[in-house]
């Protein structure tokens, strides 16, 4: 289907990631509209086109941008703006083509955030295995800088803003807005306890706001057009369109840019080509490994916007990242890989979260390897219910939330190891097929 | 991160920056509003110089922004890319992770360990690569995927992977056309 694309209109295009390509395209034509105005409107127009955070919590970034406080009462204190490329949230790989693609799409986004929010310096944090990404951003603000529209004076408005790029170095966490400032500070990337929100109180200790990649790629389109044609798309609690990065048992993985509120199933089934020949659907992601695992009869009624996977599925859109399980899934082992995963990746800070998620990746393994028992599944439980909501950060409950929704769903493939192992079945013998692996293995 | 401290790494005697390199240190001190900021990008510069990371380039990087050696080893070692020992020329970093796996990782990851003959510490017996299991690097689309240094290989099977690894002996340049370079949609056929 032919969908507005807002955000990867130009990736088709040869040498996209370069300036005068770009700004054949129109980019950076908006800039010196922006930098004219006053930032309040900005604001305002960023607030009504209802364009919410493409992280994964889905926040208003209009109304985040109004929290910084007033520059009286900050005193003189800087603003910085951190465009968070940090990209680690599993089944999510969006952000790496807006950055690979349209580099400067994002560069001019954060050129008109960095004036909505009164910022003089910026930073791109980026995930330290997108090195080669890195370069490439580089390469575009040496080219933005050499065009005149980073650093000062852009364009003669009088605006100035440079931009830095910041390479992370292997840690999930630094996804986390808080842990990001930490890691951007020079510390180790660990959380710190909110509030203080960063809007308020964040990188060196004085006003910051963190977007995410598409969200700043969104916003010179919204200026351009206006908040009513950005309404006008998708629905009314979810405007616009959103990048899905879609992964797992289909025929045609990758990423799609739709408008929100669009069918899931359409999704699965037109964008993504549908299941392999033979399969049927057992389970799906929506929007990343930490959002609850939704049934086939979930995902034929929701649609990929905030509030409908949320009341519907009691999960959430997330990142967009959307993982596509088939009936050859074994869930059991696909759940000890997420857990393995948040095990590893804890920043150890919370007593809940470092000691609870490699327990609960420890009591997985002997679920899957026939030799646990049914109290093994409610210590489970039970230590999904303790971490969530008892950390620092929302990490805890990311690997909680897994745990316990597979748990609901489909409790039946953690029983049937139960009474496998009671059987004393050797592991790989039980009722649900046979390997997490099915495809080019 | 890896919550277990990281050895304590040998000692290859006092290390200073390169001259050339002496307007890159002042350029990325530049940056920031504050010297202990530029601890990470001046360990991915010490790293991109030395391979990796020990007490004495630590300690060089203490120097350059004035904190004590203690803190820069802390930062190094929460963060996974730094590497605190050798590794071989090629650094094999193969993704585990769900979407990954769903498409059949654990027999790529088998298959290079079988044929590249790893230790325990993924080092391959002629030294020349190191294979490392690694958890999802933004590539899940094109699973199954892992990275070799900077780049990404994509929508792998042992039969490509052998044709990776056979290029990369063979010194010449990659073997295989990099997705990374232009596609975001990856039909199966
Ligand atoms: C454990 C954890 C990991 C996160 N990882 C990312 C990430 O990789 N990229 C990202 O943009 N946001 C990530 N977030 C969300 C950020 O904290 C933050 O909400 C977001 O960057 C705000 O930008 P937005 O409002 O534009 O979405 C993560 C949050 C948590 C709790
Ligand atoms: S919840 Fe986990 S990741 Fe977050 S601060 Fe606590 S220990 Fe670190
Ligand atoms: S799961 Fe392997 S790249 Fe994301």
């Amino acid at each position: 289907m032919d969908f507005p694309r807002i955000l990867s209109g130009n990736w088709e295009l040869e040498n996209s990631h370069k300036l005068d390509v770009a700004r054949s395209c129109g980019t950076y034509g908006r800039v010196q509209k922006a930098l004219a105005m006053p930032p309040v409107e900005l604001i305002q127009i960023v607030k009504d086109s209802g364009l919410r955070g493409r992280g994964g919590a889905g926040f208003p970034t209009g109304m985040k941008w109004s929290f910084v406080p007033s520059a009286e009462k900050r005193g003189n204190k800087p603003v910085y703006l951190l465009c968070n490329a940090d990209e680690s949230e599993p089944g999510t790989f969006k952000d790496r083509y807006c950055m690979w693609k349209d580099p400067h799409l994002m560069i001019e986004g954060m050129i008109i955030a960095a004036h909505a929010i009164g910022c003089k310096v910026g930073y791109v944090y980026i995930r330290g295995e997108f090195r080669y990404i890195y370069d490439r951003l580089w390469e575009a603000v040496h080219e933005a800088r050499a065009a005149g529209l980073l650093g000062e004076n852009i364009l003669g408005t009088g605006v100035d803003f440079q931009l830095h790029i910041h390479l992370g170095a292997g840690a999930y966490i630094c996804g986390e807005e808080t842990a990001l400032i930490s890691s951007l500070e020079g510390f180790k990337g660990q959380p710190k306890l909110k509030p203080p929100f960063p809007a308020v109180e964040g990188a060196w200790h004085a006003p910051t706001i963190v977007n995410n990649v598409e969200t700043l790629a969104a916003v010179p389109w919204i200026i351009e057009h206006g908040a009513a044609a950005y309404k006008a798309i998708g629905t009314e609690k979810s405007p616009g369109t959103k990048l899905f990065s879609c992964s797992g048992h289909i025929r045609k993985p990758g990423v799609y840019e739709i408008p929100l509120g669009y069918p899931m199933r359409d999704l699965i089934n037109v964008e993504c080509g549908g299941l392999l020949p033979g399969r049927t659907l057992k389970a799906v992601i929506p929007g990343g490994s930490s959002v609850p695992i939704m049934t086939p009869d979930e995902v034929a009624r929701c649609n990929m916007d905030y509030e409908s996977i949320n009341t519907l599925a009691g999960s959430y859109l997330g990142s967009g990242g959307m993982i596509v399980m088939d009936d050859t899934t074994d869930l059991v082992a696909a759940l000890t890989n997420l857990l393995r995963f948040y095990a590893h990746e804890s920043c150890g800070q919370c007593t809940p979260c470092r000691e609870g998620c490699g327990w609960m990746y420890h009591i997985l393994c002997r679920v899957r390897d026939n030799c646990a028992t049914a109290e093994d599944l409610v210590t489970l439980k039970d230590l999904a219910d303790n971490i969530h909501s008892k950390t620092i950060c929302f990490f805890g409950a990311s690997a909680a939330m897994p745990v316990q929704s597979f748990l609901l769903k489909f409790k039946g493939e953690f029983l049937a190891r139960i009474e496998a192992a009671s059987k004393g079945l050797p592991a790989g013998s039980h009722v649900s097929p046979a390997s997490l692996s099915v495809v080019g293995a | 991160m890896s919550s277990h401290a990281a050895p304590i790494p040998a000692s290859r005697g006092p290390v200073e920056w390169p001259d050339a390199l002496l307007p890159q240190v002042e350029e990325i001190l530049s940056r920031y509003p504050t010297r202990q900021a530029a601890v990470m990008p001046l360990l991915w510069l010490a790293q991109d110089t030395w391979d990796w990371l020990d007490l004495d380039v630590m300690r060089l990087v203490a120097r350059t922004i004035d904190i004590p050696p203690s803190q820069v080893h802390a930062v190094a070692s929460f963060y996974t890319m730094f590497k605190k020992s050798p590794t071989g020329k090629y650094l094999i970093q193969v993704c585990q992770t769900l979407s990954c796996a769903l498409v059949g990782a654990e027999a790529v990851i088998e298959h290079m360990e079988r044929t590249l003959e790893v230790d325990e510490h993924g080092n391959s017996k002629d030294g020349l690569f190191t294979v490392l299991r690694v958890e999802c690097l933004a590539s899940c689309g094109s699973a199954p995927m892992m990275q070799i240094n900077e780049h990404f290989y994509e929508r792998l099977t042992p039969a490509t992977c052998d044709q990776i690894i056979a290029g990369l002996r063979s010194g010449k340049p990659l073997a295989l056309p990099r997705p990374e370079v232009d596609k975001w949609t990856f039909p199966v056929s």
